[in-house]
């Protein structure tokens, strides 16, 4: 187990490094820079001292540099916690990235909850009482949602959110609690906001997990040990919940640690897009549209990293959760 | 009773000597949901990627003084009770919104356009060489200022269902392009890979799980902003699809690998073998056609998400850019709070993308159940 563990950190280390080397040259792909953007606008501004300027930051940020020495310092910086300083803030991307955490976190894992909360129960009900009204209604449902874009859903929620109820869900806040500190009236203000993105969530992400868990449960409860179970008289809530769940449940413990968990931090981009929310996918968007290389380039690498810990993370689990399973 | 069985046992007597495809045609042809699904796909491909120009009333480009101007409502029965079996839609009369302070347009019953079939409008090239000017419907192009927006117009006053039924045409292609191209690499490295095994099959595996090791999205992001703007927009285009393609095939070589390891070691393959065909035979003769049923499959259910791709990056503003028009263009203009308040029928573009969407589930879905035609479900 120890051995499998290290091997797995030490391959994820080395990809970890690829991963950030090639990221890097991803983000440097295109051509010309935020700095020669800059330059364009400043000289149509008719800035004399523009060229001057743009130089001054080139040496100060270190573009000036060959491509390996840039990547060198940027993945030294990486490893000490510095991620660079982001051009279009003039701020350090540490700190723009900080900034957005908390809310990313929470909104990810507040939808999380509500998600699972409701996909797995439902999931069961769908199994247990196969082809029943109930199961038709869920079914139908589910694969709505696995066919439904976030990101267009969210468009149609705004679109009857600012027509028919004429309300205002732009953002986590309104404009009144935004800088204000924390009170109950906060507290309130965000959940009048936060309902939309956990709809969204919900509709999109328990789809496809509804659908899991019915069809493994169904594989599950039809097996000898189920019936054993029936047949030394164990209750059927605990013969569904303690013997066919419990089995059932393993690929959705892969799913939460390969998409649940590297998502937390990621979140759905494209959704946060649309309904203004200020957490990290939309600040990604907006800095690979700038050219805003290191905010881009870490944001990228950060992904990355938490998909493979994610991985990491799910298989151990599964491990642990599972005896039958053997690492090796 | 009898009547009723006898059917079912001489469609089995036609089932035995059947091959395989007809048999799949068979079922596929009895899963009604896929068939609606294949349908609407035929539909949509041949209205907007073949003759859009046809089924469209007006030219892409083709600008007026409407702008923003709200959907006309076709209608048989006008403001005094008169029914006309003939359609048709009333004219658009400027308004300034004393409250709003903006410009807006009112539907005036007293001028009303009949709509026609293949009328005169717009010039065009049909299939790109056969000149023509009639489209599917429109109004009489002899009166003054006729016009018919049955979905609106955008800002610059182009009609928007023109622009969806053209933008379709991108939007609908860079899926079948995409997937094509993506069903191309990944069947041959999948197959060599499964087929020789060492090195070539560790450099692939590694390969794909280097690009599996990039989260999907922000990798198609990023791979997208690394296009250079000044770039002509069909390079953009092909340069879009060929990304698209290139970080999502590794999934289906992965797939047709498996597929591949287990049916190298069949007898017929032995036997191909000792009959001295070549391995490039071996593999694109005897062994892919094997896996083809399957990936035809994973091929359709995953078209929907090439095109939702481009439909976010362009979006974005990362993909596509004006002038191409393709769904996620035109949704870039209509994604803005000022423009879900004032000109919400842009989200018309939607409910396409939608029905695309669902289409391409309901066939692939039939088409997985179809593909086990020895199956009994």
């Amino acid at each position: 187990m120890v051995n499998y563990i290290l091997r797995r950190l030490g391959y994820a280390v080395i990809l970890t490094v690829l991963v950030s080397f090639v990221g890097f040259v991803i983000i440097k792909l295109p051509p010309g820079d935020f700095l020669t953007q800059k330059l364009e606008q400043l000289r149509a501004r008719g800035d004399r001292s523009a060229e001057a300027q743009i130089e001054a930051l080139r040496a100060k940020y270190g573009l000036d540099k060959p491509f390996m020495e840039q990547y060198t310092t940027w993945a030294v910086g990486f490893l000490k916690g510095d991620f660079g300083e982001s051009f279009a803030y003039e701020r350090p991307v540490r700190d723009l990235l900080g900034e957005r955490l908390w809310l990313t976190v929470i909104l990810s894992v507040a939808t999380l909850i509500v998600v699972w909360a409701l996909a797995i129960p439902l999931g069961v009900y769908s199994a247990v009482r196969q082809y029943s009204l109930g199961d038709q209604i869920i079914t139908t449902i589910s694969f709505i949602g696995l066919g439904m874009p976030g990101f267009l859903l969210a468009l149609l929620i705004l679109y009857f959110a600012i027509v028919v109820l004429n309300q205002d869900v732009l953002g986590l806040f309104s404009p009144q609690y935004q800088d204000a500190p924390w009170s109950i009236g906060k507290v309130l203000d965000l959940l009048q906001h936060l309902w939309v993105p956990a709809i969204i969530s919900a509709v999109t992400g328990a789809g496809g997990l509804i659908r899991i868990m019915r069809g493994n449960l169904l594989d599950t409860l039809g097996q000898p040990f189920i019936e054993a179970a029936r047949a030394r008289g164990l209750k059927n809530r605990d013969v569904i919940w303690k013997h066919g769940v419990r089995m059932a449940i393993n690929p959705l413990i892969v799913i939460l640690g390969s998409e649940a968990l590297p998502g937390i931090i990621s979140g759905n981009a494209l959704v946060s897009i649309v309904l203004n929310l200020p957490t990290i996918g939309p600040l990604f968007v907006q800095a690979l549209r700038q050219l805003d290389m290191y905010l881009a380039g870490t944001c990228l690498v950060i992904f990355t990293i938490l998909l493979m810990l994610g991985n990491l993370l799910s298989d151990l689990m599964l491990a642990w959760l599972d005896p039958r399973i053997r690492l090796e | 009773m009898t009547a009723a069985t006898l059917p079912t046992k001489k469609s089995q007597a036609r089932q035995v000597s059947q091959s395989y495809w007809s048999l799949v045609w068979w079922k596929f042809k009895k899963n009604r949901i896929a068939v609606i699904g294949g349908i609407i796909l035929i539909l949509m491909y041949f209205c907007m990627a073949v003759i859009p120009e046809f089924i469209a009333p007006y030219a892409l480009e083709r600008k007026s003084s409407f702008t923003e101007a709200r959907p006309q409502t076709i209608r048989f029965i006008d403001a005094q009770g008169n029914f006309s079996l003939r359609p048709f839609v009333y004219g658009l009369e400027r308004k300034i919104d004393e409250q709003l302070r903006r410009r807006t347009y009112v539907e005036n019953p007293q001028v009303k356009y009949y709509i026609y079939f293949f009328v005169k409008g717009d010039p065009y090239k049909l299939l790109g060489f056969i000149p023509w000017d009639r489209h599917l419907f429109g109004v009489d192009p002899s009166i003054k200022d006729a016009h018919i927006y049955i979905m609106g117009t955008d800002s610059n006053g182009r009609d928007f269902f023109s622009r969806i039924i053209y933008g379709g045409r991108l939007s609908l292609l860079i899926g079948l392009i995409g997937q094509l191209l993506t069903i191309i690499l990944g069947s041959i490295l999948g197959a060599i890979s499964g087929y020789y095994g060492g090195a070539i099959d560790m450099f692939v595996q590694r390969f794909t799980e280097f690009l599996n090791a990039f989260p999907d999205i922000p990798l198609f992001m990023a791979l997208a902003a690394a296009i250079p703007k000044y770039w002509s927009p069909i390079t953009v285009y092909f340069m879009l699809t060929l990304i698209l393609a290139f970080v999502r095939w590794g999934g289906l070589a992965r797939q047709v690998r498996g597929l591949i390891l287990s049916l190298r070691e069949r007898e017929y393959v032995l036997a191909a073998k000792s009959a001295g065909a070549s391995d490039s035979r071996i593999m694109f003769r005897h062994l892919l056609p094997g896996t083809m049923s399957h990936v035809i499959v994973i091929a359709t259910l995953s078209i929907p998400g090439m095109i939702l791709s481009e439909t976010a990056l362009s979006w974005l503003g990362l993909g596509l850019r004006p002038p191409l028009t393709s769904w996620g263009v035109l949704l870039q203009e209509a994604g803005t709070v000022y423009a879900i308040r004032f000109a919400a029928w842009q989200l018309w573009t939607i409910p396409f993308i939608l029905a695309t969407i669902m289409a391409y589930n309901m066939l692939g879905d039939g088409l997985r159940d179809a593909m086990d035609p020895y199956s009994a479900r």
